[in-house]
C-alpha cells in the first residue's frame, strides 16, 4: 500500500515537472500587463531608476514593513531562546 | 576561541573594506542591484568576522548587544515612521512625498535614462537606511545570542 501510494506519488511529481518544463515558455511570464506597466511607469512615479526597489519600497511598501517586523519578530524569538539564565 | 594571528590581522584589513562595501550597497539601493536587506547582510558577516576572529569576551566588546538592540528597534521605528510621514501631509501611507522636487533625494528622473544620479527617488533611500540598519541589528543579534550559548575556556 505505502509502495503503490510512494509510486503514484513520484508519477505525479514527475507529470508535474513536466507539465513545467514543456508547457511554459521561458522568459514569457503570464500576467505581463502588470510587469509592462512597472518596467514603463516606475522610473517617472518613484524616481527610482531601479524598478525592483521601487516595487519593493513605493507599490509593495507595507510588504517590506512587514518584512522587517518578521526579521524583528525572529531575532525577538532568537534571543528570548538563548537568554541567560539566572543560574549561569 | 581565538584565531590565529594570521585570521585576525586579516579580519582587522578586511573589517572596514566590508563595511564599507555594505554601505555602499545600501544607500545605491534605488539605482543598483542590491539594498538595504542585503547591505544590512553584508554589514551583518563583518560583525560575524570580528566574533569569530577574536574571543567572545574580547569581540563583544567592540559588537555590543545593548548598541545592536538598539539599531534594530530604531531601524524599524524610523522605517514605520518614515512612511507614516507622508500621513502629516494628508497623502496615503507609504506616499513617496520627496520624489519630484523634495528637498532631499528630489531631483528629477529622466525616464528611460539609465544614468545613475543618487539625488533621486524621495523616501526610498531613506527607507533603504533605515531597513539597512534594522537589518545589521536583527542578524547581529542573532549571532551574539547564537555565540552567548558557547561556553568557552578563557
Amino acid at each position: 500500500m505505502r509502495r503503490r501510494l510512494s509510486i503514484v506519488l513520484t508519477l505525479l511529481t514527475v507529470m508535474m515537472l513536466g507539465v513545467i518544463v514543456t508547457g511554459l515558455s521561458f522568459g514569457e511570464p503570464g500576467a505581463a500587463p502588470m510587469d509592462d506597466y512597472f518596467i514603463e511607469n516606475s522610473q517617472s512615479e518613484s524616481g527610482a531608476n531601479n524598478v525592483v526597489t521601487a516595487v519593493l519600497f513605493d507599490y509593495r511598501g507595507l510588504d517590506t514593513l512587514g518584512e522587517a517586523a518578521v526579521l524583528f519578530t525572529a531575532a525577538l524569538g532568537t534571543t528570548l531562546i538563548f537568554r541567560r539564565r539566572r543560574d549561569d | 576561541m581565538q584565531m590565529s594571528r594570521i585570521v585576525r590581522t586579516t579580519a582587522d584589513i578586511a573589517f572596514p573594506f566590508i563595511l564599507v562595501y555594505g554601505f555602499y550597497i545600501i544607500i545605491h539601493g534605488h539605482l543598483t542591484p542590491g539594498g538595504g536587506f542585503q547591505g544590512g547582510a553584508i554589514l551583518a558577516s563583518a560583525m560575524l568576522l570580528l566574533l569569530l576572529a577574536y574571543r567572545y569576551h574580547e569581540s563583544i566588546r567592540h559588537v555590543r548587544k545593548t548598541m545592536m538592540k538598539t539599531l534594530e528597534s530604531g531601524g524599524l521605528l524610523l522605517f514605520a515612521f518614515t512612511a507614516l510621514s507622508a500621513m502629516a501631509l494628508g497623502a496615503g501611507y507609504f506616499y513617496n512625498w520627496l520624489s519630484p522636487g523634495g528637498v532631499l533625494f528630489g531631483d528629477i528622473v529622466e525616464v528611460g535614462s539609465a544614468l545613475a544620479n543618487l539625488n533621486t527617488a524621495g523616501l526610498i533611500p531613506i527607507m533603504n537606511l533605515a531597513v539597512g540598519i534594522e537589518v545589521v541589528g536583527a542578524v547581529s543579534v542573532i549571532l551574539l545570542a547564537l555565540l552567548s550559548g558557547i561556553k568557552e575556556k578563557i
